[in-house]
């Protein structure tokens, strides 16, 4: 039926003067977006099949190509945008729930981008970075509630178990699976090159990684997949996943076609089934359920481990976060509304949960409200994207955060949202042996270390700008937020005043 | 919320004997560096001056009005013994001026009250200090320790020691500070020192760290309601000291902790400890510049930020020791000091009772 038929969103853009008919553009979509003509000798598209990840663009030795928006338009309306009614046509023709990949792209206000940063002047020095030390040094666990000292009157020490990181950053939650392996070795070593943590995800540790066990955290989720002693004990954290941003109240679902090979193994899944996890842990129905979980891996583990509790950012985040900081966990990790996955039902994805910047906010005060706040760390997700948000979110009181697209991008994605296909030209969101091999480790690892660091040097130059020289006199230091452009009340519950102030 | 920014000038007088000598001595240190302040604030802290009532907790107030002084007098009396009560005297004079009742009371707690509290004595009259200083409208309590008493107002802090007669006690220990504050609350509950119980402190600088430490500190039920760094580093000393037990070494090592570069190449046991208190007291870490003076029941502790952003000098001269923002000020009470030198950033300078002093 007609009706189905959809002019594409992107249009393909060949320079026929520039075109050599090297085939590279063919090689390397997976989409079959570019076909050759032999009887022609040219070189053709399909639009229709382009996901624009740009992947063509980037490695046409000519520059003949180019993806732009197309012009082509539905009747303007400002109630039924094209897109809804595209999604009713497809709806109509499937009867499926609409899938979609990385975070929220959606029109919602971005609260990092109406916050500006402090600096000082006159009344007290700036520091520069080159010339003094600036420290970024974190401890992600929880304080210990009185001293202890020895008959010597020397202190004992009695630190509940914490992890320690150069810097207040690490790689968030991306499976193996749902990620090829080359991105997880890319994230495993640069998390130790740079001295922070990677995530596992749900999807289990291959073998190959436990070396890199100081600098992981493995996350325990409703699937259960990949988890047992060994992996439990192969990691610096423990993290239990109750949600994730990009689609809070469900569970996640790894299709059949990905489960291949060592994905299979790892997970302990049979090949070519589905991993289907549960919305809820089936043993979490509640916050008591929760604390015996945390105190399971506590045994497990010896007491050796932290155990990091993860949710996602929803209304009443404030008081979940206080049940969870009396369950024995020793780190919550707040993931916002704008946070990423490999797939999500877009309803879900664009219209459930809060940003992070409230969240965290209301968070940080809630705990501070109750006394409680040295109990926990705190990590905030979902949508930091820069160093800037990094000390953004640590002057609104997290501990640290966590960056998942940010470093895909570092690898090379370029948010073309096509997850959920196994396709990634970038050999990032795929199993398929031809396309992973794309993301070679020993460069990729190198691209995030470099992000990284410059990260470091731009959050020590904004610290010495404040007259900060060590990271834990910004956390929680909300006089050095200012709000442009924000009503009382969301000033309010970020707990900072309006600029000029 | 508002921020008070300020500059200043600090001075200490301590006489390691414990011989008592005359307030004219700070007076005269303080002034010395009049140009360091500009006459919105200034103020002393003076221990062992209240030898007569030594057991007894010395509260100085401000009152606005009759009706503040009537509700907070009912309220110490329903929680204290009152041994004796009197106006504080002061001296007018023109530099002084608009200044609210200021009157001084000798107490102990009620022990049937203590008793009910399940509180320490301690726990118990901060929380009375805390209970007037936030609920009754125009009564301030600006002073609350044994055997000391803080004297401030809005002024030139000579100004400030001629208007509190300063010269007629006489102490073992003196502190003094000058304010140059860049907002002007024009309060004399503003003014510096701040203290709780025996715990003074006169600050010089601007932390940067503030919030992050105000924060922090008013989780484990302290009210900040000057928004001042002093206030706030006097908060953080008295939960370090009083509750955490905490020594005022380990203190200073919290509070201008060592960078991790230092602490990397300490020995054994001294880099675990460092670490550990680095670890567990991260919120109380003070950035940006500042020169505190402590005074308490047992002598006086000086410490500048890790970088040493301000300047402070120690001296010392047989039994007493010499600390203030600048050199001249040392000298012009004590022109041929033993030894005159300056702390380094993060360097604690404690300095207590000689052996044997009662």
């Amino acid at each position: 039926m007609a009706v189905n038929y959809f002019y594409p969103d992107y249009e393909i853009i060949r320079d026929y003067n520039r075109c050599i008919n090297c085939r590279v553009c063919e090689r390397q979509c997976a989409n079959e977006a570019h076909r050759y003509l032999d009887d022609a000798d040219k070189m053709v598209c399909d639009d229709a099949r382009c996901v624009n990840c740009q992947r063509c663009v980037s490695v046409c030795p000519t520059r003949a190509l180019k993806i732009t928006e197309t012009s082509n338009t539905f009747r303007k309306n400002a109630n039924w945008s094209e897109k809804t009614i595209k999604e009713i046509y497809r709806q109509a023709e499937s009867g499926g729930v609409l899938l979609s990949s990385m975070g929220n792209p959606e029109n919602y206000p971005v609260y990092f981008d109406k916050i500006l940063i402090n600096a000082s002047q006159v009344t007290s020095p700036s520091i520069d970075p080159l010339r003094e030390p600036m420290e970024t040094r974190v401890f992600l666990g929880a304080k210990p509630d009185r001293i202890q000292r020895g008959k010597d009157g020397r202190l004992v020490s009695n630190m509940p178990p914490h992890i320690t990181l150069s810097m207040p950053v690490m790689f968030s939650a991306m499976s193996y699976g749902s990620v090829s392996y080359n991105t997880h070795e890319s994230l495993a070593r640069a998390a130790a090159e740079l001295g922070i943590m990677y995530n596992t995800g749900e999807g289990g540790l291959h073998e190959n990684l436990y070396k890199y066990g100081k600098n992981t955290i493995v996350q325990v989720a409703s699937g259960r997949f990949g988890v047992h002693k060994t992996y439990l004990n192969s990691c610096a954290a423990v993290e239990i996943k109750i949600g994730q941003g990009a689609k809070p109240g469900i569970g996640g679902h790894l299709p059949g076609t990905k489960i291949v090979g060592d994905v299979s193994k790892t997970r302990m899944v049979p090949e070519g089934s589905d991993a289907i996890s549960p919305a809820p842990h089936h043993d979490i129905y509640s916050i008591e359920d929760l604390k015996q979980l945390v105190y399971s891996i506590k045994e497990a583990t010896a007491y050796t481990k932290p155990v990091i509790v993860k949710i996602a950012a929803v209304h009443n985040v404030s008081a979940i976060a206080s049940g969870i900081a009396r369950s024995g966990t020793d780190i919550i990790a707040i993931d916002g509304f704008r946070g990423g996955t490999g797939a999500a039902p877009t309803r879900i994805r664009d219209h459930v949960g809060i940003p992070i910047e409230l969240a965290l906010a209301s968070v940080d005060k809630r705990l501070r409200d109750e006394g409680i706040r040295n109990k926990v760390s705190l990590i905030a997700g979902g949508s930091i994207r820069s160093s800037a948000d990094v000390v953004k979110a640590i002057a609104l009181g997290a501990d640290c955060v966590y960056i998942g697209s940010a470093a895909l991008i570092a690898l090379g994605c370029h948010l073309c949202r096509s997850c959920h296909t196994g396709k990634c030209n970038w050999g990032i969101a795929t199993q398929r042996e031809d396309l992973a091999k794309r993301l070679n480790p020993d460069t990729g690892y190198k691209r995030l270390v470099n992000m990284l660091t410059a990260w470091q040097h731009e959050i020590k130059e904004m610290m010495g700008g404040m007259g900060i020289n060590s990271i834990e006199s910004l956390k929680g230091n909300r006089l050095m937020l200012r709000g442009v452009g924000l009503n009382e009340k969301e000033l309010e519950i970020l707990g900072i005043k309006h600029a000029a102030d | 919320m508002f921020r008070n920014i300020s500059g200043c000038a600090i001075s200490g007088v301590f006489s390691k004997s414990g011989r008592r000598f005359s307030g004219k001595l700070i007076i005269d240190s303080i002034a010395a560096m009049h140009e360091r302040s500009n006459g919105l604030g200034g103020g002393f802290a003076a221990y062992g001056i209240y030898p007569e009532y030594k057991d007894c907790y010395a509260f100085h107030i401000f009152y606005d009005n009759e009706s503040a002084k009537e509700e907070c007098e009912k309220f110490l009396a329903s929680h204290f013994d009152i041994i004796t009560l009197s106006k504080i005297p002061v001296r007018k004079i023109p530099q002084i001026t608009d200044e609210p009742m200021i009157w001084r009371y000798f107490m102990v707690p009620l022990p049937s009250k203590l008793a009910d509290s399940q509180l320490d004595e301690r726990e118990f009259v901060v929380r009375c200090v805390f209970r007037i200083n936030s609920t009754i409208d125009g009564a301030y309590v600006f002073s609350s320790g044994k055997n000391m008493g803080v004297f401030k107002a809005v002024g030139f802090p000579e100004d400030v020691g001629r208007f509190y007669r300063l010269e007629e006690y006489e102490g073992y220990c003196f502190t003094a500070h000058g304010r140059y504050p860049t907002n002007t609350p024009g309060w004399w509950g503003g003014a510096h020192p701040f203290a709780l119980l025996d715990y003074s402190v006169v600050h010089n600088g601007e932390i940067s760290s503030y919030d992050a430490n105000r924060r922090n500190i008013e989780m484990y039920g302290y009210q900040c309601m000057l928004k001042t760094d002093t206030e706030v580093i006097t908060y953080m000393i008295d939960y370090l000291h009083r509750k955490k037990h905490l020594t005022l070494k380990e203190i200073c090592t919290v509070f201008a902790a060592p960078f991790w570069s230092t602490i990397e190449i300490m020995p054994y046991p001294e880099r675990e400890e460092l670490e550990y208190l680095r670890n567990a007291f991260e919120s109380f870490l003070i950035t940006g510049p500042f020169s505190i003076i402590v005074g308490f029941d047992k002598g006086i502790m000086a410490l500048n930020d890790r970088l040493k952003l301000r300047s402070m000098v120690v001296g010392e001269k047989d039994d007493m020791v010499y600390i203030a923002s600048e050199e001249a000020a040392i000298r012009v009470i004590e022109n041929e000091p033993d030894r005159v030198w300056s702390p380094k950033g993060g360097e604690a300078v404690i300095i207590t009772f000689e052996e044997g002093t009662e």
